[in-house]
């Protein structure tokens, strides 16, 4: 626009006919603007409304079943005396050894690939694969394990052991951690690596004392979203031969890594199978309880990373 | 901080370093409870040990844990575990020697029979239940009590696709009502069995809700007032308030399927054998052959029924008994199907 329009009527009609458009126009992006925060708002109400029916209706199914006998007994053909005791054991079990697995080889080939890997085509083949490992079906893993782990490995693993099941669902969220932890590191500014670099410390030092402390928070994160993934996970572990019904639990020593083991989401779909009404509602119990796991596993992370930002 | 930092990646660290070595340590050692021996005596007694693994059909499953249960409440020492990987998958496994027990909702196929060959395991085949396919209609069909097997066939077979969608071209006094159809998937034991005991050739047409979970199936069927669909006969027992069991007329009038009809023999040919192999080399093994015999007294039949399948009836669980008595290898079916053969009879 001419700040001459002063002088020439035309000038000033086109002015005028410039701002009716404006504000017209502007009253058209006003509405679209509260038309898409109206859609927003639709989608977030939707989308807990159905998480709110689902709880509710799990929760009222489960919540009677609930008691000490159902975390104390063992499965049995009499719904009353039904009990999660070996499932919930068995995923512990298999949730701590996941983590002792993934922790360390994950954040150490997500910190090798980031820090220490030049830029080259090798390493953009590798991360391409890596990402591509992360949306593989769970069901592949488990065929993997079981000729790896369960078959070949038999020495170490006795076969169809916990150990066995926490490898391959280890190896199932191997690649998500892997990611979760570069995108952590990648995300510290290269600044700071410079200036440790300027002061003659060396890669390692760098690392240790200022990106992974700073990455660490992000890092946890990713890790303990992965574990909850694989706590839900079912078919890798009917795979490699993970049990159904077993009357004793795994001891607490090594020996415990070897021997049979079962996990909720196993248990779970068992009940929800059975004709009985009776166990669909001990299902919604165990759901229950696998739910307060992953929410306390998701406090945690929540925890540590508040904690480690400090 | 850095001093609990630094005793957590300390703590974290031996913690693994240890695990790791000590499984590599013990990984040759011996399985905890597997005994070798056979010196205990055999049959039901308390002081038997060992471990007992079962797999197999996830229909079985249901009778596998309810023995285990009460076999573990006498034998506390005997440790029985039971799996589901299917009874194809169950058979992989058993072939392969790595389960002393496998459930079948169908006999070993001519297959298998090669699998376990190539891998020099010899089973002992113990029909241990039957259960009765139920096809169930909406308590709102008043129409269909009674269906023949031809019938049935028109309805399911891979021709009828696309073009059997109406009840009256299943029986042209039925009404003109949309036909939904409602099963299990196509890699069940209940759908083989199913397309085979109607003559479909073990094939089906593809344009039918199939469920892998049997629950769907009933909710199928009682929310779709035309719906039609089958299972096995503890769904409908379950569900009897919402769903009504057809009548099948295999030509001798039409019979209903319940516990007593399927354990005569007279509700077919949709009463079907459950199946138990056991490993013959471990036939031996007291803990095994204490679970076996445990497995198929005549005084342990009541958990079959409680869990919702029809024990086998007395003449036929004696031959049962004997055949595992004697060690009797080989399946009486010889990878072909069980319907229309008399148990009592091949036994």
């Amino acid at each position: 626009m001419t700040p001459l329009s002063s002088q020439s009527t035309p000038l000033d009609a086109g002015w005028d006919i410039e701002q009716k458009e404006v504000l017209s126009a502007l009253g058209k992006r006003k509405a679209i603007d509260k038309w898409f925060s109206w859609l927003a708002l639709f989608a977030v109400v939707f989308s807990l409304f159905v998480l709110v029916v689902l709880l509710a209706d799990v929760i009222i199914d489960g919540a009677p079943v609930l008691s000490w006998n159902f975390f104390t007994s063992f499965p049995s053909r009499r719904p009353a005396d039904a009990g999660i005791v070996s499932a919930l054991v068995g995923t512990v079990w298999v949730m701590v050894l996941v983590a002792l697995f993934t922790f360390p080889i994950g954040v150490g080939a997500g910190i090798f690939l980031e820090e220490f890997v030049p830029d080259s085509l090798i390493a953009k083949a590798v991360e391409i694969n890596i990402s591509n490992l992360a949306g593989v079906p769970s069901i592949i893993y488990g065929l993997l394990g079981l000729q790896v782990f369960v078959r070949l490995l038999f020495v170490i693993t006795q076969g169809r052991s916990v150990l066995s099941g926490a490898l391959t669902l280890a190896l199932l969220v191997l690649p998500i951690v892997i990611i979760a932890t570069r995108e952590s590191l990648r995300s510290i500014p290269s600044s700071l690596r410079q200036a440790g670099f300027a002061l003659g410390a060396t890669r390692w030092q760098v690392i240790r004392s200022h990106v992974f402390p700073l990455a660490l928070p992000g890092i946890l994160t990713g890790v303990i979203l992965a574990l909850s993934r694989a706590i839900g996970e079912t078919a890798p572990l009917i795979t490699i031969g993970a049990l159904t019904y077993i009357p004793f639990l795994p001891e607490l020593s090594l020996r415990g890594l070897q021997s049979p083991f079962t996990v909720l989401p196993i248990q779970i779909y068992n009940w929800v199978s059975r004709p009985q009404t009776e166990f669909h509602d001990l299902a919604a119990g165990a759901i229950i309880v696998l739910m307060v796991i992953l929410l306390m596993m998701n406090a945690t992370a929540i925890y540590l990373r508040n904690r480690f930002q400090k | 901080m850095v001093l609990n930092k630094k005793m957590l990646r300390l703590g974290y660290s031996s913690a693994l370093v240890a695990v790791m070595a000590s499984l590599a340590a013990c990984g040759g050692g011996s399985q905890t409870a597997a005994p070798d021996a056979g010196t205990t005596e055999t049959a039901a007694g308390s002081d038997v040990s060992g471990s007992v693994l079962v797999d197999g059909s996830s229909t079985v499953f249901p009778i596998s844990e309810a023995m285990a249960e009460e076999f573990g409440a006498v034998n506390p020492d005997v440790a029985v575990t039971v799996g589901v990987s299917g009874t194809g998958g169950g058979f992989q496994k058993f072939c392969a020697g790595e389960t002393d027990i496998t459930g079948a909702s169908r006999p070993i196929s001519q297959e298998e029979i090669d699998l376990c060959a190539e891998g020099g395991i010899e089973y002992i085949e113990l029909p241990i239940a039957f259960d009765g396919l139920t096809v169930v209609v909406n308590p709102e069909n008043d129409f269909a009590q009674c269906l023949t097997i031809e019938e049935l066939n028109t309805m399911w077979e891979p021709a009828a696709q696309g073009t059997i969608t109406s009840w009256n071209q299943v029986r042209s006094d039925f009404p003109d009502a949309p036909l939904g159809l409602y099963g299990p998937g196509t890699d069940s034991g209940t759908y083989d069995f199913f397309m085979e005991a109607i003559g479909a050739d073990g094939e089906s047409r593809g344009d039918f809700t199939a469920s892998e979970d049997d629950n769907v199936i009933v909710q199928g069927v009682s929310t779709d007032a035309n719906g039609l669909g089958f299972f096995g006969l503890a769904y409908f027992v379950e569900n009897q308030d919402r769903l009504k069991a057809v009548e099948i007329d295999n030509g001798d009038g039409c019979v209903a399927p319940s516990a007593e009809t399927v354990a005569d023999g007279t509700y077919q040919p949709l009463s079907r054998p459950e199946f138990i192999y056991v490993k013959q080399s471990v036939a031996d093994d007291p803990a095994v052959a204490a679970f076996v015999d445990f497995y198929i007294s005549p005084d342990n039949g009541y958990l079959v029924d409680e869990v919702g399948y029809v024990s086998v009836p007395s003449e036929i669980n004696a031959k049962v008994i004997d055949r595992f008595a004697n060690k009797t290898t080989g399946s009486v079916f010889n990878g072909g199907s069980p319907i229309g053969v008399k148990m009592d009879e091949v036994l």
